[in-house]
């Protein structure tokens, strides 16, 4: 049967590939291919491990934060450091934040087009439009005129005889089911949500001093610069000189009024935008519920630790959901995530079949040599640059859906309420949750439940803060010459697209092995040997894919996931070259 | 797309003629033109149509496009919707696969030699380029492809620039910047680990307003954005030259927003326009929120930077540093006297003239000038003030202005520091 391809995969971060063979019309197999790899491991090997948050914090951009965060956890867990409460608090608000602003934008930039006719759009009344808006909330710019502005603008757009991006769609395709008003309501949305994000984001700019990647993570805390003398300081001081007082600094008054108006409007988009954009896509696509469900496994490795007790009590639980038990969670073992090559272009020295936990993993590449350009990946053994991850040699779907899942079954009230406000007007149980729309719904539920908690950490830091306590890094271990001649640590944590782990050794004040294993290693993994499909191969199968040269349906399936194949293949570890390999690798001449 | 230009598109948008204004003065101040070309910028900008881009992505981690979103004046919208036409984007598209790529093959037919490529991510050349391939095909011919018909080809971020990330170390993947593929056509750097979108949205309007790219260094990068050290410009600088440190994570140094040169600060090494254009709209940058600079903006940075933490041991071109990185290590006692000299200066102007005294009659003596004229220079003063440096601060307090150069007073200041001085704790 020839292969359908869809490559470049876009709205994807990295670059993604999808192969898919149907029955009839439906996806009888499918394939998932990461067409890029990086070798940062080869970089961090050697260096600093103070530093390697810097190196591994560039795995991805989109969740930017997210490895840098792992990093220094998986350090301070080497080096037995306890970070002060201040920098636990800053942490959360930086992640929490960056979650909140990666679900809205999963679907306004990256699932908007799948569910969403733009050219429909353009035959809507904005009147109607306006009163549907007006349903959802009560919110500026929303008239009947704001409407007609921005259907004139899409009208523009897609009219043109080589529209741009934005434009450049499969309008008309029968799989799109909103009226012209919802496409409107919809397409405004989008254009609000990124409006919105850019100024949400001025808060990882403000406490991380730019953003993507934000610079102030520490191994041992945060390198945020408390106001002069603290909120509890003498102000006035005798000083040689006042820095430029146009900006807030990051924990001064201003800067906490400046965070709370962003949490605010944060709240507001959420609750009054996202979450209804998400219940409309929900009641008219309800086919879609019980399409695209994964293989049944769910992981979720725990995040925003609520103390600092140790191990933190954390807000999303950590668990683990098998074959598709919903409601009974089992303890989750850093010892049992491994990698497997198979179907992935590299090399294990004991052999293809091995599985390698992320304290002992590898990375060799080994490019098999197949023609150029690629036509199909149909009949090649391996047929990826993304590992895939496995728990007890089992694949697992990671992400809001496994968090969600995780969480109510392990009871967590806040979760369970927002979900049931979420799922109740759509006449859904928690066990419909697992598929396209079900990963929809865990996104508004996490990003509420996240958005409400952002405002629950500003007011505890700034408590702390006023009780005088302005530690920020604790430095007890910064000296390498305080550190163990070899120490282990690994971190587990959750970025917003699911699971991701870090394994370290430092040896000889240098990190000697680095080992990744993120979320989209799970989710878009390919096959291992015993030919058990990733968690996106298994949620294609049986998708309706009605016209081969356009298949939009198998695009909401790869975007319920927001993919980021750029990630997934960023996994480190030379732990088995040889000096003789390395001295063998090519010098860059560019 | 109605294209009656980019100024009554914003006025579309809800822009007022004052902030209009005011977005063309910032757009000159960051392309560090006089405020005269405000109104030649708005002039361009008024009649504009919108430039198409084809914006190719390599080895990359999607943090330029992200910093691009996170563009404020303009914004995202307006940059996609009135000031760019982007016809190609793989992670903006709504169309995939075959279409894709042909909405970026129909684009460059379509604008021959009339769209700007941008290029994000690095790319590969390992493995036959088959470490990053787009549709199949090596990243490298895409890009090559694309960049013969551009008007100009654009390097987003440091990876596009020379590899980055996946160059640092071994360079597994052979990668590199697009420079080598460009071809003869024009090529503007924009490094930075992001991108700030502020410089490439400078880069934009300048290409509106004079139909060139910027002056650029010999990497490639604007002279606006990159011709400066961030050191010269760091709001921090004087508690440099004041030898106010943080000297350990947290201290009393970090808590009064002292410089961060001591705790691995790359600002004295790096060219950039951080400290001015800031990043989310001006609120912040990163030595203003607290933690050094790492250097993102010097080529290959992650191999030519060293730890992110620490000082660099050697110096890459700022040559004032050496004195201060070596005094701070109290490596070259020598290099002190040389200080302390330069901190004694004018105030002792008649033991200067007995030292050339001194000079002259040794000249004489020999007959020929054998002997170093500045062997003798350094000579005499370390006699006089003595082999720590102790006084250097002092003097160079009472030094009239203008006599030292600020790196110069910064390391005097340090040597008084590190010998014990009483302005901060010891380094480790």
């Amino acid at each position: 049967m020839a292969r359908i391809v869809i490559d470049p995969v876009t709205r994807a971060g990295g670059n993604l590939r999808v192969e898919f063979t149907r029955a009839g019309s439906v996806i009888d197999d499918a394939w998932v291919s990461g067409m890029s790899f990086r070798g940062i491991e080869l970089a961090l090997a050697g260096r600093d491990p103070r530093d390697a948050w810097t190196l591994a914090e560039r795995i991805c951009g989109t969740c930017s934060g997210v490895h840098a965060l792992a990093s220094v956890r998986a350090v301070e867990n080497a080096l037995g450091i306890r970070i002060p409460v201040n920098a636990r608090i800053i942490r959360n608000l930086l992640a929490g934040t960056l979650l909140v602003r990666d679900h809205v934008m999963s679907l306004y930039l990256g699932q908007l087009a799948d569910f969403v006719d733009l050219k429909s759009a353009t035959a809507a009344d904005p009147a109607a439009a306006a009163a549907l808006a007006a349903k959802q909330a009560d919110r500026p710019n929303a008239t009947a005129a704001d409407f007609a502005t921005v259907r004139d603008r899409i009208a523009a757009e897609i009219g043109s005889s080589h529209p741009s991006v934005i434009g450049n769609g499969w309008w008309g395709h029968p799989a799109y089911r909103l009226a012209p008003e919802q496409n409107l309501l919809l397409a405004a949305h989008m254009l609000e949500a990124l409006d919105w994000q850019h100024e949400f984001m001025r808060l990882h700019a403000l406490l991380g001093g730019k953003d993507p990647h934000p610079q102030t993570y520490l191994v041992g805390g945060m390198a945020v610069t408390p106001p002069w003398g603290g909120p509890t300081g003498t102000a006035g001081r005798d000083h040689p000189q006042v820095p430029d007082r146009n900006a807030p600094e990051p924990l001064s008054s201003e800067g906490f009024a400046f965070m709370e108006g962003l949490v605010k409007t944060g709240r507001d988009f959420v609750t009054q935008v996202f979450a209804p954009d998400v219940a409309l896509l929900a009641g008219a696509y309800s086919d879609w519920v019980e399409l695209g469900v994964g293989p049944g496994g769910y992981l979720s490795a725990g995040e925003y630790p609520a103390n600092d007790a140790s191990p933190p009590e954390l807000l999303f639980p950590t668990g683990r959901l098998d074959d598709g038990n919903l409601e009974a969670s089992q303890p989750v073992a850093d010892g049992e995530f491994t990698e497997a090559v198979g179907s992935s272009w590299y090399r294990y020295q004991a052999g293809a079949d091995t599985l390698l936990g992320g304290g002992s993993g590898e990375t060799a590449p080994a490019w098999p040599g197949l023609p150029l350009p690629l036509t199909t990946l149909d009949g090649a053994a391996a047929y990826s640059w993304v590992k895939s991850a496995r728990y007890r040699g089992v694949p697992m779907e990671v992400g809001p859906l496994a968090r969600v899942l995780v969480g109510v079954a392990n009871g967590r009230e806040d979760i369970v309420q927002t979900l049931a406000t979420a799922l109740d007007p759509l006449n859904l149980q928690v066990d419909k949750l697992p598929g396209v729309i079900g990963r929809l719904v865990a996104r508004s539920v996490e990003a509420d439940v996240v958005i409400g908690h952002a405002a629950i950490w500003l007011s505890d830091l700034k408590a702390n803060l006023a009780t005088g306590d302005l530690a920020v890094a604790d430095v007890t271990s910064w000296d390498p010459e305080s550190w163990p001649a070899e120490a282990h640590g690994f971190s587990l944590g959750e970025g917003p697209r699911g699971a991701v782990g870090h394994w370290v050794t430092i040896r000889d004040k240098v990190v000697a092995d680095y080992q990744v294993i993120d979320a989209s290693t799970w989710n878009l993994a390919p096959r291992d040997v015993t030919g058990s499909r990733g968690p996106l191969e298994a949620a294609l199968r049986n998708t309706p894919v009605a016209d081969a040269k356009r298949p939009l349906e198998a695009l909401r399936v790869v975007h319920s996931f927001a993919p980021c194949a750029g990630c997934a293949a960023h996994t480190f570890g030379p732990r088995r070259d040889t000096p003789a390999e390395r001295t063998a690798r090519p010098e860059a001449t560019r | 797309m109605q294209d009656d230009g980019l100024y009554a598109a914003l006025l579309r948008r809800g822009m007022t003629r004052r902030s209009f204004l005011g977005f063309s003065a910032a757009m000159a101040a960051a392309l560090a033109l006089p405020a005269s070309f405000a109104p030649q910028i708005a002039t361009a900008v008024e009649g504009a149509k919108r430039l198409p881009v084809i914006w190719v992505r390599g080895q990359s981690c999607g943090g330029d496009t992200e910093a691009l979103l996170r563009s404020g004046d303009p914004t995202a919208v307006s940059l996609f919707l009135d000031v760019l036409a982007v016809e190609y984007h793989d992670s903006l598209l709504a169309v995939a696969g075959a279409d894709a790529e042909l909405a970026r093959t129909s684009a460059m037919q379509l604008y021959p030699n009339g769209y700007l490529a941008v290029v994000e991510g690095s790319i590969p050349d390992g493995a036959s380029g088959a470490y990053c391939l787009i549709g199949g095909r090596p990243a490298a011919d895409v890009v090559r492809e694309v960049s013969a018909g551009a008007l100009a080809t654009i390097a987003v971020g440091s990876c596009a620039c020379d590899g980055g990330v996946a160059a640092a170390g071994w360079n597994t993947t052979h990668a590199g910047g697009v420079k080598g593929l460009v071809g003869g056509g024009k090529y503007m750097a924009l490094p930075g680990c992001p991108v700030n979108p502020v410089n490439l949205a400078s880069v934009i309007v300048h290409w509106i307003t004079f139909s060139a790219l910027p002056a650029a260094d010999l990497a490639g990068r604007p002279l606006s954005a990159y011709g400066n050290l961030i050191h010269n410009q760091c709001e921090r600088r004087p508690h440099f030259e004041f030898g106010e440190f943080a000297t350990e994570w947290g201290d009393q140094g970090a808590q009064e927003g002292w410089c961060l040169y001591k705790l691995g600060c790359k600002g004295p090494e790096t060219m950039g326009n951080c400290p001015t254009v800031k990043y989310g709209e001006k609120i912040s940058w990163n030595v203003r929120a607290g933690h050094g600079c790492i250097g993102c903006m010097t080529p290959s940075f992650w191999n030519e930077m060293g730890s992110a933490h620490k000082r660099l041991p050697a110096p890459v071109f700022f040559l004032p540093n050496l004195t201060a990185d070596m005094i701070g290590g109290g490596l070259l006692a020598g290099i002190g006297g040389v200080a302390g000299l330069h901190a004694v200066g004018m105030g002792m102007r008649f033991k200067r003239r007995r030292v050339i005294a001194a000079r002259d009659k040794a000249m004489a003596a020999v007959g020929s000038a054998v002997a170093s004229p500045a062997a003798l220079e350094t000579e005499g003063p370390q006699a006089e003030a003595g082999p720590d440096g102790g006084r250097a601060p002092e003097a160079g307090g009472a030094s009239p202005a203008g006599t030292l150069d600020a790196a110069e007073r910064g390391a005097a200041a340090e040597a008084a520091l590190d010998s014990g001085a009483p302005a901060g704790p010891e380094e480790r």
